[in-house]
């Protein structure tokens, strides 16, 4: 086979014996994060098959387009496919950045899964009454001022959250009593009597919970309360159509980490997947990111998107009081949720969350169970306390 | 076509240009008999390519639009009840009382309406676009799988319909939605970027050969300056040929800073952006690309 295109562009994997160091790479691949399972190096090895055999830019197009599921793969597909097969001088060695330092595990990951320390005392009592009575406690306390103990119990609690969007109508019916004529099943019942006339069949609408975004804060003063916001939204997540982001220095979306059924695991997927635990906080330009890349799309469109943050803004304040009217003409409802609010004393005086406040629609507490319970409450519309919270706010 | 570099000269025939790496990735999917799976900023030739490759086929293009609640009705076939009743009635005067003939009659071929999905099936070649899925909801990406794995579908007064060659499936997203990972394993993915200077200049040019040179490269050149100035929604190849042909309507050779600010609605669709634009030196792009003859 001639190349007639590039020159001393051929991978030598005919040299090296073919499918091994294909199969080698697609290892490279998932030892770096890509989730490229059997189908996939399957389809790889066939679309490799169908081109010119060790060229480098066919294995590299093969490649990226059979191991790769989305954009986010594909700046760590080229940065394998340089190491693996070697850089090219000129356009496919483009600027690889630096592997990412390592990361902290969360807090508090010590003290779940009941494995209390040596020394630590059992519950005593029968342990349904007093889960009851000491959750009944737990719920209003202070997130950040629990012991280990006491937050595992959070967590477990945390657990059976689910948060449910309000509703919408959506474009599809199903069957009712009441509502418009369903012309198709009517028919199908003439049919069914041989052309006589039948009852009318009627169909109605089908509501559909909104879309629900949570933009969880996990900069450096929120450290208290990442651990229970992210659980809460695991819960969410569990729920349905619940999209997480984390905030700090950098926009993370984390809803794929966090769709593990366990909360441990989710929340160890995320630890991994988030590079900026405690940094600072540039709301404005990460919300501006969000919008730019997810929301306007889409995702914000008509959906309740909730921020869960202090407020405290490094940048400028300006930019985040024109994403927020951004991000409020485009969704239904701004939620924002602060764990600081229920201090004695608050006053929404950092300068991002006074830029914010016009553009949100209920301002919310955020530091305690009973707080997550209202906010989930809020996001179903299910309380009027919405209005409420934010005509006090706005007094 | 045997090998990319003739799925890249039949797809130029059509007036669509591709780089290696596409005509790789649309080579791969006729061969392997793979849905493609186009993801990209809006207006960045996603729909455009399957219009190109049902040219270069000599295929249909089959269109089916994705919408929140879409469901196999809309998608995939129907019955035609109106005439079924009518046959009904028809049978009835003519005093025909076999009823299991008659019913067998009622769902014959002839009173199935085939939507998108099943045309696509049934014709053969075709290019099926199944455009915008992530504006489906989950239900309907589970219902796509399995009709992209099999290629075939079941009715059940019909029995089961199986495509005698399977359609070419393009499959575009705009991102608003993850898509489920079971669906993209079943597919090619190619990600769409902004195309470079050069390889614009020669869309346009091929796009709009009406529009003068300096024209399309004037506009190239205030396109590509535009996406780097952080606007809300860069322009696309789309707004691009839509700018030039604007300025050709208003019968332009050329185009001056002035000229530029007055048509930006062809390109920008933001109030914001347009502020943007207006507040950067245009003469200067203009002087510095489109100035050299």
């Amino acid at each position: 086979m001639t190349d007639e295109r590039e020159e001393g562009t051929t991978v030598g994997v005919r040299a090296l014996g073919g499918d091994a160091v294909l199969v080698g790479f697609v290892r490279a691949l998932r030892a770096a994060g890509l989730e490229a399972g059997s189908e996939r190096l399957h389809a790889f090895l066939r679309a490799v098959d169908e081109l010119r055999a060790g060229m480098r830019a066919d294995v590299y197009w093969a490649g990226r387009a059979t191991l790769c599921g989305g954009h986010d793969d594909l700046e760590r597909y080229e940065r394998v496919f340089a190491a693996y097969f070697g850089a090219r001088g000129g356009d496919t060695s483009r600027a690889v950045p630096a592997a990412a330092p390592p990361r902290p595990v969360l807090a508090g990951r010590e003290a779940h899964g009941g494995a209390r320390e040596p020394g630590e005392r059992e519950p005593s009592g029968p342990p349904t009454a007093t889960l009851a009575s000491s959750a009944e406690v737990l719920r209003h306390r202070d997130v950040a001022a629990l012991d280990p103990a006491e937050r595992a119990q959070l967590h477990r609690l945390l657990v059976a959250f689910a948060l449910r969007g309000q509703t919408r109508r959506s474009a599809r019916r199903r069957p009712a009593r009441r509502g418009d004529v369903d012309p198709r099943r009517t028919v199908r019942e003439l049919l069914r009597r041989g052309g006589e006339p039948a009852r009318l069949r009627r169909h109605a609408r089908v509501h559909r919970p909104r879309r629900v975004v949570l933009l969880v804060d996990v900069s450096g003063s929120m450290a208290p309360y990442a651990e229970a916001l992210l659980r809460f939204a695991h819960a969410a997540v569990r729920g349905g159509r619940t999209e997480v982001f984390t905030i700090g220095t950098r926009l993370t979306r984390v809803t794929r980490e966090l769709a593990h059924r366990d909360p441990d695991l989710a929340m160890t997927a995320l630890a991994a997947a988030v590079p900026d635990w405690r940094g600072g906080t540039r709301l404005g330009e990460l919300l501006r990111e969000f919008l730019n890349r997810w929301g306007q799309r889409g995702m914000a469109r008509g959906a309740v998107v909730v921020l869960l943050s202090d407020g405290w803004e490094r940048g400028d304040p300006e930019l985040l009081g024109a994403q927020m009217r951004r991000l409020h003409a485009l969704a239904h409802q701004v939620v924002w949720a602060n764990p600081r609010k229920a201090r004695p004393g608050y006053a929404p005086l950092a300068a991002g969350m006074a830029a914010a406040l016009p553009s949100v629609d209920a301002f919310v507490e955020g530091h305690s169970l009973a707080a997550l319970e209202r906010l989930a409450a809020v996001v179903r519309g299910a309380s009027s306390g919405a209005a409420l919270e934010k005509g006090a706010q706005r007094a | 076509m045997d090998d990319p570099e003739q799925v890249r000269a039949r797809l130029e025939e059509t007036g669509y240009l591709v780089d290696d790496g596409l005509a790789i990735t649309c080579f791969l999917a006729l061969r392997l008999h793979r849905p493609l799976f186009c993801e990209g900023d809006a207006g960045v030739g996603k729909t455009a390519l399957a219009a190109a490759l049902a040219e270069a086929l000599g295929a249909p293009l089959i269109r089916l639009q994705c919408h929140e609640g879409i469901d196999a009705s809309q998608a995939l076939y129907d019955w035609d009840f109106p005439r079924q009743l009518l046959h009904l009635r028809a049978a009835e005067a003519a005093g025909i009382r076999d009823a299991d003939r008659l019913e067998s009659e009622l769902y014959d071929r002839r009173f199935l309406i085939a939507r998108p999905l099943l045309r696509a099936l049934q014709t053969h070649p075709a290019v099926l676009l199944v455009d915008e899925i992530d504006r489906a909801d989950d239900e309907f990406e589970a219902f796509l799988l399995e009709l992209l794995s099999e290629y075939s579908v079941s009715i059940p007064e019909l029995g089961t319909l199986r495509a005698e060659e399977p359609p070419v499936v393009v499959l575009t997203s705009n991102r608003t939605r993850e898509v489920h990972d079971a669906l993209k394993r079943r597919c090619l993915y190619h990600w769409f970027d902004h195309p470079s200077f050069g390889r614009e200049l020669a869309i346009v040019r091929r796009r709009l050969p009406e529009v003068s040179a300096r024209l399309a490269e004037q506009v190239t050149a205030l396109v590509q300056t535009l996406r780097g100035a952080d606007l809300l929604k860069p322009p696309g190849v789309a707004e691009t040929i839509d700018w030039a042909e604007a300025l050709h309507a208003l019968g332009a050779s050329e185009v001056d800073a002035d000229l530029a600010v007055a048509t930006l609605g062809s390109a920008l669709k933001y109030r914001e952006d347009a502020d943007r634009a207006r507040g950067l030196d245009l003469t200067a792009v203009l002087a510095s690309r489109g100035g050299r003859r």
